[in-house]
């Protein structure tokens, strides 16, 4: 009883397309008060460290305060402002871009690779070793390599070569400096989603692709109808734990540009957290509650667009 | 491990395998863009300063030169930043651990009680909500509670894995029978005992995979400490890395031995829990 099993079909209702949730009967036998004291710490830390700032939070979105000292209730003009603010409605739209990009770019390169290390080749276990390995090494780390690439070593193999575009560094070009942080972006996260394709290719079983190849099926049009379809729950789970992730992108932003050139590829993250440290705090609260709310409307459109086409989980 | 098994050639009799042979060559082409970065980490950072100033990448270190690492080791003063870091991290791998796998054991074994289900939701939610959005918040209320130092940080750590580490834990603990802690209830044992002695080590593998992200996730956040602790000197490994910036300067040699030392660790990790980063990671995805 203490387990959802699944309920045998009952007579009186044989159409049910899916078992309820089983009812909390009222006599269920007496619960061990040491539950609660398991629960209790997850609940108690859960609420303390991140409900409680929501709301406290939240509540100063309507205030003038700086973080500390008086404030006074102000409305909705924080609100207001925020959306009248250059700076912040630029960072919402470089970091949806930003974000866009660098999802398309990181699924793609992902998905091949996956093809790539589920196929008869050889070093197999060296390779994935090798793929998976960027995800493991500090985001603001890492970005502090790629400065470097970045202005020294790509200018200067341009110079020899001949290349007028890239002699200079991108980082310091406000047009070109965002393609640096998808390309750091995309090395250092792709393993995560290369790892979900490669448990989604595994899946499918050989002899689809066996009766495909009798029936004439070209490689293309076989990743295409056959592949692609079958792995299609897996792209979704990528996409939206990709695009969360850059939307929120701040460490690897803070090591290659710093926001940089001027605010050119200042994130809404930076934006928020340079704020406050410029003394704004109510104003940005305001701006770190459209995000939530922007980041919910984007899971959620994402989660509508594909349904259907997701067949994982329970 | 697997670097020693694959490069000896023919290992096995049914090496007579027809391995796709383009597919192998594009992939070890794109392992050079990723062995690209660490590369030159490694070969500037045994440079010495002279030969570093130059700023070129590919040039080898002539002479080889431990000096940029005695140098950044005593000019960053890593032996209190790593202390820092390893206090939080460990803190991190064994409170996530313990909390996660308590929680989502009551939670499992009271499904049918809406509290508990209704709490797992609770927790689910942490996935929603980005750092950023209640990050200035938190970053004021642990300096009142006088947390702004490496414990809230590890306490934070704690919290913002919850979701993800109690997802995994009941995922898991759905798949263990009833009827091993039913035996051993009959024979008098109390919930906390089937816990510790039963449930707890069939966790293993699960606690491994939480261990190790708990561990990644720690040693490698640079946004946490470096908004909530407020004192510089018990900064963490990753901040110290921005902190410094400027005093590398074009010490080019001194500031990749920094990097270097900072990213050894968690690629050692890596190398060695290898196998529950990858089932932790697909696992935690498609559950």
């Amino acid at each position: 009883m203490s387990e959802t099993t699944s309920t045998p079909p009952r007579a009186s209702t044989p159409q049910r397309s899916s078992a309820p949730p089983p009812k909390e009967s009222p006599n269920s036998p007496k619960i061990d008060p040491i539950y609660y004291f398991f629960l209790f710490p997850a609940l108690l830390a859960f609420t303390l460290a991140i409900t409680v700032p929501a709301i406290v939070g939240f509540g100063y979105s309507f205030t003038n305060s700086i973080g500390f000292g008086d404030w006074e209730f102000t409305g909705i003009r924080n609100y207001i402002a925020v959306f009248r603010d250059e700076g912040i409605v630029g960072a919402y739209l470089f970091t949806l871009g930003f974000a866009l990009v660098t999802v398309i770019i990181t699924n793609a390169i992902a998905f091949f690779l996956a093809l790539g290390l589920t196929s008869r080749i050889r070093f197999q276990r060296t390779l994935r070793t090798v793929f998976v390995l960027p995800m493991v090494i500090s985001g603001i780390i890492i970005a502090y390599v790629f400065k470097f690439l970045f202005s020294n070593t790509v200018p200067a193999i341009a110079q020899t070569l001949g290349i007028d575009a890239l002699s200079q560094s991108i980082l310091a070009n406000e047009n070109l400096a965002w393609i640096a942080l998808v390309i750091v972006h995309a090395w250092s996260t792709i393993p995560p989603a290369l790892l979900i394709y490669i448990a989604g290719l595994v899946t499918v079983p050989e002899e689809v692709y066996e009766a495909a190849s009798i029936d004439g099926a070209s490689p293309a049009s076989k990743l295409w109808h056959i592949t692609l379809p079958l792995v299609s729950g897996y792209v979704v789970i990528n996409t939206i734990l990709g695009f969360k992730g850059y939307l929120n992108a701040y460490d690897i932003v803070v090591g290659l540009t710093d926001g940089g050139p001027g605010v050119a590829t200042r994130t809404v993250a930076m934006s928020i957290i340079r704020g406050f440290e410029g003394g704004d705090f109510g104003y940005q609260m305001a701006n770190a509650a459209v995000f939530f709310v922007i980041s919910i409307v984007i899971a959620v459109l994402q989660l509508r667009l594909t349904r259907g086409k997701a067949s994982f989980g329970s | 491990m697997s670097t020693a098994s694959t490069s000896t050639a023919p290992r096995r009799m049914r090496a007579r395998v027809r391995y796709n042979v383009p597919a192998t060559i594009i992939l070890l082409v794109c392992a050079i863009t990723v062995a690209i970065p660490l590369f030159v980490t490694i070969n500037m950072s045994l440079k010495t300063t002279a030969q570093a100033v130059d700023g070129r990448a590919f040039t080898l270190p002539a002479p080889l030169s431990g000096d940029a690492f005695a140098e950044a080791w005593s000019l960053t003063d890593l032996p209190r930043a790593l202390s820092v870091s390893i206090f939080i991290t460990a803190i991190a791998v064994v409170g996530e651990i313990v909390i996660s796998s308590l929680a989502a054991y009551a939670i499992v074994r009271n499904w049918h009680r809406r509290l508990f289900r209704w709490s797992f939701f609770y927790l689910l939610a942490a996935m929603f909500i980005p750092f950023p959005v209640v990050a200035l918040p938190q970053v004021q209320m642990t300096g009142m509670l006088g947390l702004d130092n490496p414990v809230g940080v590890a306490a934070l750590h704690i919290v913002f894995a919850l979701a993800f580490n109690t997802m995994l834990f009941t995922a898991f603990l759905r798949s263990i029978p009833i009827s091993l802690e039913e035996s051993m209830r009959i024979d008098g044992a109390s919930t906390w005992q089937v816990f510790w002695r039963l449930i707890f080590p069939l966790l293993g593998p699960m606690s491994a995979t939480v261990g190790i992200f708990a561990f990644l996730q720690s040693w490698n956040d640079f946004m946490m400490p470096s908004l909530i602790i407020s004192d510089p000197r018990l900064q963490t490994v990753p901040v110290l890395q921005s902190m410094f910036q400027d005093q590398f300067s074009n010490n080019y040699n001194v500031s990749f031995a920094s990097y270097l030392m900072a990213m050894a660790p968690a690629i050692v990790a890596y190398l060695l829990a290898q196998k529950w980063v990858i089932s932790g990671l697909t696992q935690g995805a498609v559950k």
